[in-house]
């Protein structure tokens, strides 16, 4: 038998004919009445009344909340992500996180039904954390929960209290936890809750004498590469450092041909020992807002968040970690700034002048926007459906810092349908976001350059920084070429056409 | 800090005696905020001389969402400086009050309602504890002392029972403990000992008897509480009273709940159902 591929399954003569059959119970509309509201959606009238909407999300560009506890909890070596809650919940963070870095990804939940939500899910949280214990063996267990757990209150603390008091799982395993209801905040509030219960838990009593080492928070980061750029970096720098925590090792493991349930990341001692560092520097302010609160009151540390995306922030974040240490930039740090700026120069005649429209989380959009004003792009129109107030105000700064600002709007709390129209009634060069932005490509035709997360139909993007030097040179050759492909595309038929560019 | 939940059964005058005792604590000198956990947002009409219109919960629904939300506007001061804050929550029989309350208790602590220089902050929680919401003072190291509003009568005391049950429930994990019954009279017989010995088989005590008197209905009237209505006023003063025992107060224990059948004994004990005809 041959198993056709489903792109062309569905071209096929049964299902078109199928399709058409099918019409005559569906009553649709006819084809010219659907073209004429489609043309409709597109313009300027339509756009008044989607931003007057009020009750209805449409490709929101966000995840939720456990998406991003878990995303962190599995960033700690030997470390169980446990989810108080559905499970159909859990199905889809791994599903998702899989998606994205192609690899397999280990969590479990306590799979709560019918009568944990009248009785609360205690029963759940005892059977599971036992079970989980004595089946994988973890060194910690990271509790987060979904909706249902938060929906009737489920009380995180006395349960694993109650679990360690019956002898369940031993009382000196850290099991830190964070409530983290999905009909609030975004996946941002999850990694920021998760990574504070960890570093409480594990540095609980460990305050002792000063390691001399410097902690990285990466902050909701899914650029596996990045964790590797960032340790390259301090590594040139000759600065001891921790990463709280490093993703990289579970998300980009080698192929060994053995499974590892726990295939990497930061170990629970260097974690336990982040305590005794000299400062924390997180690289996203909007995802680690009160971990940074808490090391600053409770460990007593100077605290900094630079997102290093750009020229300007990676400079920014290097002078910082110099200060802190002492330690000067080593020249060849300087020398690859320098490769960067020569290679946004050979680019510029492409970028500069090319109309943005962004869509992301907060922090890599004010890098985004950041380097994109440096090679003279503009950015136009900027979504960030989980931005606050702070960041509206920290973006329309940055955008009033530079001319190239000037054409920009910042739009929080929106979605990609809301972008749609933007894009339609004033339309730009090139569109950055993840792979949902792609049906904005559908609609529009404007050329996507895929930054962000998740990063479905695209592969292996996430194994390249975008921080650092290295990785605004990665940005800039995905802007580039997409413009280049873009021109080839449209100069195709034309005497244009050329070998060179 | 100290932190104190006040439960009670339904319409036994919790709110009544939350702000009157606060307005006595306040009138001692000390900084004190009331957060009303009821949708009904009545627990702090006396001490704001008005209903709260902007609860959390009434602010997030015009607003959209909590994170939209400033803390400026749903937290108000009234008398003597007395922060007060509403959780609200939803129309009767729709969604989901226990949730209310958590998201509106999260969002003052993330806005940092809590400030260092209080000295009280008092929970007014709707009846039982009917749900993880509604026990969401006392999780996590919040609100590590209780007192329940009681009076002599069955239910209200029944209620004072189940509501020791959850205590307990949360002491073993979380460090809670019962800082005693207050009993707020209805004028039944032998009201007094009755409530007394229901606090010593709770293993705790009654800190405090409050006369039933029409002052408190006069003051309620004009939105005040009889501290400030009639600060002469013998009733004033037993609020000052029961304001100065909590303060002092370091007898907390773990409760330890009757049975039902030991509670009705209880009741047989003092005479109150003797009357009754014998099948």
């Amino acid at each position: 038998m041959k198993i056709r591929d489903h792109n062309e399954l569905f071209c096929g003569r049964e299902y078109q004919e199928q399709f058409e059959r099918k019409k005559e119970f569906e009553n649709p509309f006819p084809a010219e009445k659907i073209a004429e509201v489609s043309e409709w959606t597109r313009t300027e009238e339509y756009k008044e009344k989607n931003f007057a909407r009020k009750h209805i999300k449409i490709n929101p560009a966000k995840a939720c909340q456990p998406l991003g506890a878990i995303f962190c909890a599995s960033s700690f070596a030997d470390t169980l992500p446990f989810v108080q809650g559905a499970q159909g919940c859990v199905a889809y963070f791994r599903s998702h996180l899989s998606r994205h870095f192609k690899e397999p990804m280990a969590a479990v939940s306590t799979s709560m039904t019918e009568d944990a939500a009248v009785f609360g899910g205690l029963n759940n949280m005892l059977d599971g954390l036992e079970n989980a214990y004595s089946l994988y063996n973890p060194k910690m267990l990271a509790v987060c929960t979904t909706c249902m757990a938060e929906v009737i209150g489920d009380d995180l603390n006395a349960y694993i209290r109650q679990a360690k008091g019956k002898g369940l799982i031993p009382q000196d395993l850290p099991v830190p936890f964070a409530h983290t209801p999905s009909f609030s905040g975004s996946h941002l509030a999850g990694y920021d809750g998760m990574m504070k219960a960890i570093l409480q838990a594990v540095t609980a009593g460990r305050k002792g004498d000063p390691n001399g080492k410097i902690n990285l928070i990466p902050g909701f980061d899914t650029y596996t590469g990045d964790y590797r750029e960032l340790a390259r970096m301090l590594g040139l720098m000759g600065v001891a450092h921790t990463i709280l925590a490093d993703a990289s090792g579970t998300y980009d493991s080698p192929n060994t041909g053995q499974y590892k349930l726990y295939p990497g990341g930061t170990t629970l001692e260097d974690a336990a020992d982040s305590v005794n560092a000299m400062a924390t520097i997180a690289l996203q302010k909007y995802s680690t807002a009160k971990t940074l609160d808490f090391v600053r009151k409770e460990w007593v540390q100077r605290t900094a968040a630079i997102t290093p995306v750009g020229i300007r922030n990676t400079d920014r974040f290097l002078e910082e970690i110099s200060a802190i240490t002492g330690r000067p930039v080593p020249a060849e740090l300087e020398a690859e700034r320098g490769r960067a700026v020569d290679a946004m120069t050979d680019s510029h005649p492409y970028v500069h002048g090319k109309r943005f429209a962004l869509v992301g989380d907060p922090d890599l959009l004010l890098g985004l926007m950041s380097f994109i004003m440096e090679m003279g792009g503009l950015p136009v129109h900027v979504v960030c459906t989980n931005g606050d107030k702070n960041f509206r105000a920290e973006a329309e700064e940055l955008l009033a810092s530079s001319p190239f600002g000037a054409k920009a709007a910042v739009h929080t709390n929106r979605d990609m349908w809301h972008l749609r129209s933007l894009m339609f009634t004033d339309p730009v060069d090139l569109l950055i976001g993840n792979s949902y932005a792609k049906f904005l490509w559908q609609d529009t035709g404007t050329p996507i350059v895929r930054i962000g997360f998740p990063l479905f139909d695209r592969h292996h993007l996430h194994r390249y920084p975008v921080i650092g030097y290295q990785g605004a040179l990665n940005i800039l050759t995905w802007i580039v070429n997409t413009v280049l492909d873009e021109l080839d595309r449209k100069t195709m038929h034309t005497a244009s056409f050329d070998a060179i560019r | 800090m100290r932190q104190i939940a006040i439960y009670g059964k339904g319409g036994i005058g919790k709110s009544t005696t939350t702000q009157n005792t606060v307005a006595g604590l306040s009138e001692a000198g000390y900084k004190c905020m009331i957060v009303g956990c009821d949708p009904k947002a009545d627990a702090t009409r006396l001490i704001l001389h008005k209903k709260a219109q902007n609860t959390v919960m009434d602010m997030a629904r015009e607003l959209g969402s909590v994170e939209d939300l400033d803390i400026d506007n749903v937290l108000l001061e009234g008398y003597k400086g007395i922060k007060c804050a509403e959780s609200g929550g939803p129309e009767p029989g729709v969604g989901c009050a226990g949730r209310g309350v958590i998201t509106a208790i999260n969002f003052l602590e993330e806005n940092g309602a809590y400030g260092d220089d209080l000295d009280f902050v008092f929970y007014d929680v709707l009846g039982d504890v009917v749900c993880g919401g509604f026990a969401m003072p006392i999780r996590e190291g919040k609100a590590k002392e209780i007192y329940i509003v009681t009076s002599g009568e069955m239910m209200a005391m029944y209620a004072a029972n189940n509501i020791s049950r959850g205590i307990l429930k949360y002491a073993q994990s979380g460090g809670v403990r019962l800082g005693g019954l207050i009993c707020n009279s209805r004028k039944v017989d032998k009201e007094s000992e009755l409530i007394g010995e229901l606090a010593r088989r709770l293993s705790t005590q009654m800190i405090h008897f409050v006369p039933r008197d029409n002052q408190v209905q006069r003051a309620e009237l004009r939105r005040m509480t009889v501290i400030e209505y009639s600060p002469d006023h013998p009733q004033a003063g037993e609020y000052r009273a029961l304001a100065s025992k909590m303060a002092e107060n370091t007898n907390l224990v773990v409760p330890t709940p009757l049975t039902m059948d030991e509670l009705e004994g209880l009741m047989m004990d003092f005479g109150i159902l003797e009357n009754e005809p014998v099948e």
